[in-house]
């Protein structure tokens, strides 16, 4: 190596010394694999630029190579703790297409299991907003409380987290024995739970010191910027793709739409926790009022052999032939939206006529809300950017797709 | 609402057709601007998507907006914007002064489909590595290649 090498390593280089590039990530740097480039002047934030795309597998085009009901398991892993609200949009799209309506009681199981599902995964959400300013507490209690309802959940569809719950027209599985006692036994613990979390967490001093006031979003941008979920109900805009009574039985349920009007980060938090009490409630609903009869469409059912067909009423677990894998999709297109944990989903499926859809466009909550890293940091100090990214509940792997 | 919707966009110019949960617009690239304009105007003031669909054996790319309300009347609609443009040199202006959130939606729409929206000020690589090259993946002549459960290694 030349001497002039070595001397042009050690000088300094020119450029503005007045602002500072930190970076953050891409390996795992919060709640998942991704990258902040976070520009500072001082101690204060000047920009951020998101750099996401880490875990992109990409879900559209995968979906065009399967046939269409395949493409139920693969776009659930975009968000693995909500797998039923991720999957139901695009459920709901192939049945538009197919023009297939689920039964009663098959609406009212999609229901139940979206709003487990719900609380799984604002509990999720709620113990890394815990662990981003150090709280371990609230991080493992949440973690371990998310555990109650991912096992009704394994009770309900026989797996933890990849349900692959809602097939069009229907679901394939009916409610197990002892579950409506089961599942009013978790609310009982949960409600308990709660006043647990407001007292060591929700109302610390030291966690309101961090959380209050941090990444304020006004109304008007929140509308202009099509944020989505809790974070755009935090801000006091009253929408939620479950009022759109597209899919599963809420227009037929009592529950609110809990909003805030602050718009800060604490807001963001406390919004979850009432969602998760609203959410109990519609499982208690749904428990109630759910009527007997099919799981199925009876247009599907017809496909099953007679033997079989006696056996899945007798255990209320559905196996589908394989020709059900081979259902074509008449040519036209259809949107769907879904209100998931994070926010709303969207789907957009053309078909041209054959087993396997011509396009799937799915835009995700996380995908929605990541422009929230543009517009909320700047001006604040960098140790407000983890109680603002925690309050988020931004989850990588699903705006990545 | 939903009447209003149509007729209010049959007034300035614009042919729209309701099919139930959207409204469908029809556009040539030079109209995309105005409409999305009036878009804003009747209360869809941000996107729920920005999508590329490619139709080779016609030579073009279908560039797609849907646009959607949070106000309790529109909430049930989304307005759908649709324009083509030629496969070999897909170019639109860019939304983002009129749809603020257009600005990671087009980006992504660049990065996978490879549509050009003129005027961005951030056309880099999104979710796609820095390095990439090669048609944009979503393109219909991008074949996924599948491999066996064994890999063959010679």
């Amino acid at each position: 190596m030349s001497s002039s090498v070595v001397t042009r390593r050690l000088l300094a280089k020119e450029g503005d010394e007045s602002v500072y590039e930190v970076f953050i990530g891409p390996q795992h740097p919060a709640s998942g694999h991704m990258r902040f480039i976070v520009r500072l002047q001082g101690d204060v934030i000047v920009s951020v630029d998101p750099d996401i795309g880490w875990v992109h597998r990409t879900m559209e085009k995968l979906a065009e190579t399967k046939e269409s009901i395949k493409a139920i398991p693969l776009l659930e892993r975009m968000t693995i703790i909500d797998s039923q609200n991720v999957t139901i949009g695009y459920v709901r799209a192939l049945e538009k297409l197919l023009g297939v309506e689920p039964p009663p009681r098959a609406k009212y199981l999609r229901t139940l299991l979206s709003e487990i599902n719900r609380i799984a995964s604002h509990l999720y959400g709620m113990g890394l907003a815990g662990i981003f300013v150090n709280h371990s507490t609230m991080f493992m209690w949440c973690f371990g409380d998310r555990e109650v309802w991912i096992q009704l959940a394994e009770d309900l569809t026989g797996a933890r987290l990849t349900h692959s719950y809602s097939v069009p027209g229907g679901v394939r599985r009916d409610l197990p024995q002892g579950f409506k006692e089961k599942a009013l036994k978790a609310i009982r613990y949960m409600e308990k739970r709660l006043e647990d979390y407001y007292r060591i967490f929700f109302n610390n001093p030291q966690v309101r010191a961090r959380y209050e006031g941090v990444g304020v979003l006004k109304k008007s941008d929140a509308k202009r910027l099509g944020i989505v979920g809790p974070n755009l109900r935090a801000s006091g805009v009253k929408y939620d793709a479950r009022l759109l009574g597209d899919y599963g039985v809420y227009d037929e349920l009592d529950f609110e739409v809990p909003t805030m009007e602050e718009g800060d980060a604490m807001a963001r938090l406390l919004l979850r926790g009432e969602e998760i009490k609203q959410s109990m409630n519609i499982i208690r609903q749904v428990l109630d009022k759910i009527p007997d009869g099919p799981i199925m469409a009876e247009k599907y059912m017809r496909l099953v052999p007679p033997k079989l067909r006696e056996q899945a009423l007798k255990e209320g677990r559905i196996k589908f032939p394989g020709i059900f894998a081979n259902l074509k999709l008449p040519k036209g297109e259809a949107v769907a939206r879904a209100e998931m944990g994070h926010g709303e989903i969207f789907y957009h499926v053309i078909s041209d006529g054959t087993k396997k859809p011509y396009r799937v466009r799915v835009v995700t909550p996380a995908f929605r809300n990541v422009i929230l890293f543009r517009f909320l940091p700047p001006g604040h100090r960098f140790m407000d950017f983890p109680p603002i990214y925690g309050s988020l509940d931004y989850f990588p792997p699903e705006a990545d797709r | 609402m939903t009447l209003d919707l149509v007729a209010a966009l049959r007034e300035k110019g614009f042919e729209a057709e309701d099919r139930g949960d959207v409204v469908t617009v029809r556009l040539e690239p030079g109209k995309l601007e105005e409409a999305a304009r009036l878009a804003v105007e009747l209360g869809f003031d941000h996107l729920a998507s920005v999508e590329g669909v490619d139709w080779p054996q016609d030579g073009v790319i279908e560039v797609i907006y849907h646009a959607e309300s949070y106000e309790e009347e529109l909430r049930g609609k989304l307005l759908e914007l649709r324009v083509k443009v030629p496969r070999d040199d897909p170019r639109l202006p860019t939304l983002i002064e009129v749809w603020p959130n257009a600005l990671f939606l087009e980006r992504e729409t660049w990065d996978l489909m490879g549509v050009v929206f003129e005027g961005h000020p951030e056309l880099r690589r999104l979710l796609m590595p820095p390095d990439w090259e090669g048609p944009p993946p979503l393109r219909k002549d991008f074949k996924v290649k599948t491999e066996g459960v064994f890999v063959n290694v010679e």
